[in-house]
């Protein structure tokens, strides 16, 4: 749905984005993670042939930026970084204006459909100034959906929101998933990102690393599992850590924190060998690493020379 | 076309709710047209006994037959035209000076520039937007000023002159070429400023030539004539085609979004 091929953009002498290849699937969910100032937006802007690329291709949709623009336009819906509504317009206003700039057939139904949708109905006639933050995300949310784009940008949908009001935003895009849209997700919300992304771009004005988020956690720790142990000998932590199968094994408290890449073939080995020794196993359960911490780890080896 | 409508209709239904530009757009014309019907209805004794001498000889010569009163009132109410032929400057400055910062302020435009609409149709409708209330404020005025004329001692040679090809060019022609060219003018200082205020002042700075346009009139340096006005309608022609160029330069995606600060 998105090829994008050594897409590069640059601002004088500033390069905003260098060389960045991506493919996103239909109906993905696509994550694409990054600092403040990284170049998401620019990669969005092109994306959406609003900016033109220096150097590079793309083609959204199967339409090619910088060839296909208006195109491109018509087919992607775009919810940019501030909702940038009309505020002395009622929110009804701002969806027809929209509407009609997009060509939609039927503007009143369409409208209703999303006004409804998104819990704005009642609030049809109140001018867009007056909503809360929430509000106006939602609003600028059904306006980026109104001409049902094929294709959804969503540059931080959540940020600045209050948590109840991100958790109902973050439920519609749960929604639209649901639907199979194709979504490419700017964000700086990990957690949004783990639970709504089937892939994960980490990105600092070059492509750090794309994969799911299980396979970024395998990349960088493996699995690990952790067995809870009543009164942990020193020596148990060494005969765990001799198997050959081991990555790794640490004491943390009464706590054995084991990384290995086959838990469901080797944990049975591990708890033979642990109660084989005496000890007394409490519980056996896997810890998953945040995608924060993964982010962090990327983010600071490409900071590294 | 749908899509110029669609701007055209979004700009009046936003703009007009800022009490600024409503004033400018309503209470500017009823200004401009009153104040010479008050005025030649004030002098209207004076006028009528007035003597050719107090003229400037070139517009005195001008007059040819008619009555020095008659004149008198001519050179009155020609004094005005300036304030019809600003109209159509003031009032689009008004307009696209917050329709464009506004949306700079509320980040508007990247969302309105996401759409299919092409660059040339959002000029378009940004432009007409701010250059048919102005056009349409002048034209009104002017209709009602006429009309008005008899009813505050205007002679039929007054209502001739008024009807004549130099009011009727300056209304009609290098009234619409000036909107145009506040327009473009505004477009281009907005991209540069973040307060409408601002703008609007900067972009005020399209009056001088109209003031200096005045000022020559009364002390009797320039005489407005047709060729006079033929001749500011090309050169306005020639600037329209200018500003359009330049304001379409920089009413680009990549430059609004990149550089517009």
């Amino acid at each position: 749905m998105i090829h994008i091929e050594k897409l590069t953009k640059q601002f004088g002498a500033l390069t905003a984005v260098d060389s960045l290849s991506l493919d996103v699937g239909e109906g993905e969910v696509f994550g694409f993670l990054g600092p403040n100032g990284a170049g998401k937006t620019t990669t969005v802007r092109m994306l959406t042939s609003l900016i033109g690329p220096t150097a590079g291709r793309a083609t959204v949709n199967g339409l090619e930026i910088g060839r296909d623009d208006q195109a491109i336009r018509q087919t992607v819906g775009l919810l940019t970084e501030t909702p940038g509504l009309y505020d002395r317009l009622s929110a009804e206003h701002n969806l027809t204006i929209f509407a009609r700039l997009y060509g939609v057939g039927d503007v009143p139904d369409q409208v209703q459909k999303y006004l409804r949708m998104l819990g704005l109905w009642e609030r049809r006639q109140d001018e867009a100034g007056s909503f809360s933050k929430g509000m106006r995300q939602k609003l600028a949310i059904a306006r980026a959906l109104l001409h049902e784009p094929e294709v959804l940008f969503l540059d931080e949908p959540t940020s600045g929101l209050d948590p109840e009001a991100a958790k109902l935003v973050r439920d519609f895009i749960g929604e639209l998933k649901a639907e199979g849209r194709t979504i490419f997700l700017c964000t700086h919300n990990l957690d949004e990102a783990d639970r709504l992304c089937s892939r994960i771009g980490i990105f600092k004005t070059r492509l750090i690393t794309v994969d799911t988020p299980a396979n970024l956690r395998q990349k960088l720790y493996g699995r690990t599992v952790v067995f809870h142990v009543k009164q942990l000998l020193p020596d148990w932590v060494g005969a765990v850590r001799a198997l050959p199968f081991v990555r790794s094994a640490e004491a943390a408290d009464s706590r054995l924190v084991v990384g290995l890449d086959d838990p469901e073939t080797h944990n049975p080995d591990i708890l033979r060998q642990l109660v084989a020794a005496g000890a007394d196993v409490q519980f056996v359960g896997e810890l998953r690493h945040s995608l924060e911490d993964i982010y962090l780890q990327f983010i600071e080896k490409a900071g590294q020379p | 076309m749908n899509r110029i409508q669609t701007i055209v209709e979004k700009e009046w239904a936003e703009v007009f709710k800022n009490r600024i530009v409503l004033f400018t757009v309503a209470f500017l014309p009823i200004l401009f047209t009153a104040l010479p019907l008050i005025i030649l209805y004030t002098t209207r004794g004076a006028a009528s006994a007035g003597d050719s001498a107090d003229l400037p000889p070139s517009f005195a010569k001008a007059c040819g037959s008619i009555t020095s009163g008659e004149c008198m009132q001519i050179f009155l109410v020609n004094q005005f035209m300036i304030l019809f032929m600003m109209m159509p400057l003031i009032i689009p400055v008004a307009i696209a000076s917050y329709s464009i910062v506004g949306e700079k302020a509320t980040r508007s435009l990247e969302p309105l520039l996401a759409t299919p609409i092409t660059t040339p149709e959002l000029l378009a409708g940004k432009s007409l937007a701010a250059a048919v209330p102005a056009i349409l404020a002048t034209w009104v005025g002017f209709v009602v000023f006429v009309i008005g004329v008899p009813f505050v001692g205007g002679g039929p040679a007054l209502i001739t002159s008024i009807l004549g090809s130099v009011w009727l060019t300056a209304i009609f022609v290098v009234g619409p070429l000036m909107a145009v060219m506040a327009v473009n003018f505004a477009i281009m200082v907005s991209s540069r400023v973040n307060d409408p205020r601002a703008a609007e002042q900067i972009s005020a700075v399209v009056v001088v030539p109209i003031l200096g346009l005045m000022f020559g009139q009364i002390a009797g340096v320039i005489v407005l004539n047709v060729q006079l006005m033929m001749l500011t309608a090309l050169a306005l022609a020639i600037i329209d085609v200018g500003l359009i160029y330049l304001g379409a330069r920089l009413f680009q995606r990549e430059t609004i979004l990149t550089k517009w600060k």
